[in-house]
């Protein structure tokens, strides 16, 4: 019977050592388990569905704070890409733009091909918001934009399309089998909500090369990386699978969550 | 006390408890499996959490972060110096040489530029995508635990019975921390003045806090709740209480830590697995003499 006393006394003294073994053993313990495709990774990132789907849940077509022009006190900080070298680009920027357009395809009735000034004559929002950074900074400015919704009614989306995927005119990333352009995608909630921009304007004047001329998003209830610059292309499609690495973006490709909401 | 767990010894301390007075079931099923889970996530969170803040070393007070302007209370980094690199802390624009640790670390003639080291982050590579997919995941443990742990105390009572403070607490308070400066213990069945303080003021205060804080800075719940950043004084500001708070429950661990090994290590780690915890022989001995030897 004394024997129950030390075996238990022993498990105790062993559960302990245990535990503080693994605190003291640092971090990389988890390293191996923690790749994109892992079981475990898998299984965590479950975790921003469920985010997502409460956060819809709780904040409906709610708007993202607004600020006042108070608020306003330095320049937006660029962040990623904030001078595209690629050709086209280069290009496109050497006339101001004026060669630019945004192709609107996918799953709608009408593809379309828009300039800079049939989207700056259509409606247009203002608004003052904070942007927030992935690293987390934060940065108040004011933008202005065409609605996404308003482009999206022009092009009438299919009902089968699910997502928007932004098509972007930046090199972020080179591979094997070529240069890697930004892409990035959000559902169809966050893509009419009245927040959602098409934003060629920023504090007053035309967006500038480091924030994304000539055309950029903003989702204002997302984290930074969910907003492209660069824009060229919007496509609606129903699934990303078959897109980059099937996950709906570059950073999501590179194991950043898909939902930013957070 | 060895003599005391040594007459126990000859039963199971489970089938004994009718016998023995002194051994009691102190803590449910619902507070130890809580407690677990607690421990889990926070220690998840912990790491990833210092995985996260490397990304952006620097802690702000207001809506958003100065990079014009100065509003940076907090930061980590590292600079150049004649003697080559150095990691430094930066606490109100007073700075600390924190080579090896903070800022500047890694393995000899391998260091890096890093705030946290790599022994205290998730994963111990730079990696922010994967620290947010580990700390978002035991986000929802630790709150959903949170709840269950309420809502089971609430009915148990051992919200009532062993957390809720009394004028009582307040008058036995002197009393109570000058027992624990002389790592005097008593083994009761309630928890003691300072104790019942720092775990009411973990469940009640810090883990609503850094709830409360880390959903402020989710552009999402902004929209959803507009007023919680109105009333901790903006996105950045809840940044640096996250932080903060994080650091009152590291103090906490480790007071916890060292309470447990001062006030017996296996009594104490046994009541919050099998829920059953030694109490003292009640006073001079008399009542219980076959406990006595």
């Amino acid at each position: 019977m004394p024997k129950f006393v030390i075996s238990r006394r022993k498990f105790l003294t062993s559960a302990s050592l245990g535990v503080s073994g693994i605190m003291l053993s640092g971090c990389d313990a988890f390293d191996s388990q923690l790749g994109v495709g892992d079981g475990l990774r898998s299984f965590l990132e479950g975790a921003n569905g469920l985010t997502w789907r409460a956060q819809r849940l709780l904040a409906g077509d709610s708007l993202a704070p607004e600020f006042t022009e108070a608020d306003i006190r330095q320049p937006q900080r660029p962040n990623g890409v904030t001078a595209p070298d690629d050709d086209v680009y280069k290009g496109l920027l050497a006339n101001n733009f004026a060669d630019w357009r945004l192709e609107v395809s996918g799953l709608v009735e009408k593809p379309l091909t828009l300039t800079r000034e049939q989207l700056m004559n259509m409606p247009s929002r203002t608004q003052i918001t904070r942007h927030d950074c992935v690293e987390g900074w934060s940065c108040i400015a004011k933008w202005t934009g065409t609605p996404l919704s308003l482009v999206l009614d022009q092009a009438v989306v299919k009902p089968q399309a699910r997502y928007v995927m932004f098509r972007c005119l930046d090199t972020i990333d080179r591979s094997l089998s070529g240069d890697i352009k930004y892409y990035g995608s959000i559902d169809l909630i966050d893509a009419r909500h009245p927040q959602t921009i098409l934003a060629y304007g920023l504090n007053g004047k035309p967006l500038p090369v480091e924030n994304g001329a000539p055309l950029r998003v903003r989702v204002e209830r997302q984290i930074g990386y969910k907003m492209p610059k660069y824009l060229r292309k919007i496509e609606l499609v129903d699934s990303f699978a078959a897109i980059g690495g099937g996950r709906g973006g570059y950073w999501e490709d590179n194991g950043y969550d898909w939902y930013g909401g957070i | 006390m060895q003599s005391v767990a040594r007459s126990q010894s000859t039963v199971g301390p489970d089938t004994a408890a009718p016998k023995d007075a002194t051994l009691i079931y102190r803590q449910s099923r619902w507070t130890r499996l809580t407690h677990w889970l607690w421990a889990i996530s926070l220690f998840f969170m912990l790491l990833s959490g210092l995985q996260i803040f490397n990304a952006r070393p620097q802690l702000y007070i207001g809506k958003e972060s100065g990079f014009a302007y100065n509003n940076t209370i907090f930061a980590i980094g590292a600079e150049n110096t004649a003697n080559g690199p150095r990691g430094y802390t930066e606490i109100f624009g007073k700075r600390f040489d924190t080579t090896g640790v903070l800022g500047w670390s890694g393995a000899a003639g391998r260091e890096t530029s890093r705030a946290f080291p790599s022994w205290a982050t998730i994963p111990s590579y730079y990696d922010l995508g994967t620290a947010r997919v580990v700390h978002f995941f035991f986000a929802w443990i630790l709150t959903t635990t949170l709840v269950v742990w309420l809502v089971a105390s609430l009915i148990n009572g051992h919200l009532r019975r062993d957390l809720v403070p009394r004028i009582d607490d307040l008058r036995r308070l002197p009393r109570d921390i000058v027992d624990h400066a002389r790592l005097k213990f008593h083994h009761t069945r309630e928890y003691n003045k300072l104790q019942k303080m720092a775990y009411g003021g973990v469940m009640f205060v810090l883990l609503p806090l850094m709830i409360i804080t880390g959903l402020a800075m989710s552009p999402s719940m902004n929209a959803a709740l507009p007023f919680l950043n109105d009333l901790l004084g903006g996105r950045q500001t809840a940044r640096t209480i996250h932080f903060i708070v994080m650091l009152l429950l590291v103090a906490f661990f480790i007071i916890h830590m060292l309470m447990i090994f001062a006030a017996g290590p296996i009594n104490e780690l046994r009541s919050i697995i099998t829920g059953w915890y030694r109490t003292d022989p009640p006073a001079h001995g008399g009542k219980t003499p076959q406990r006595s030897a």
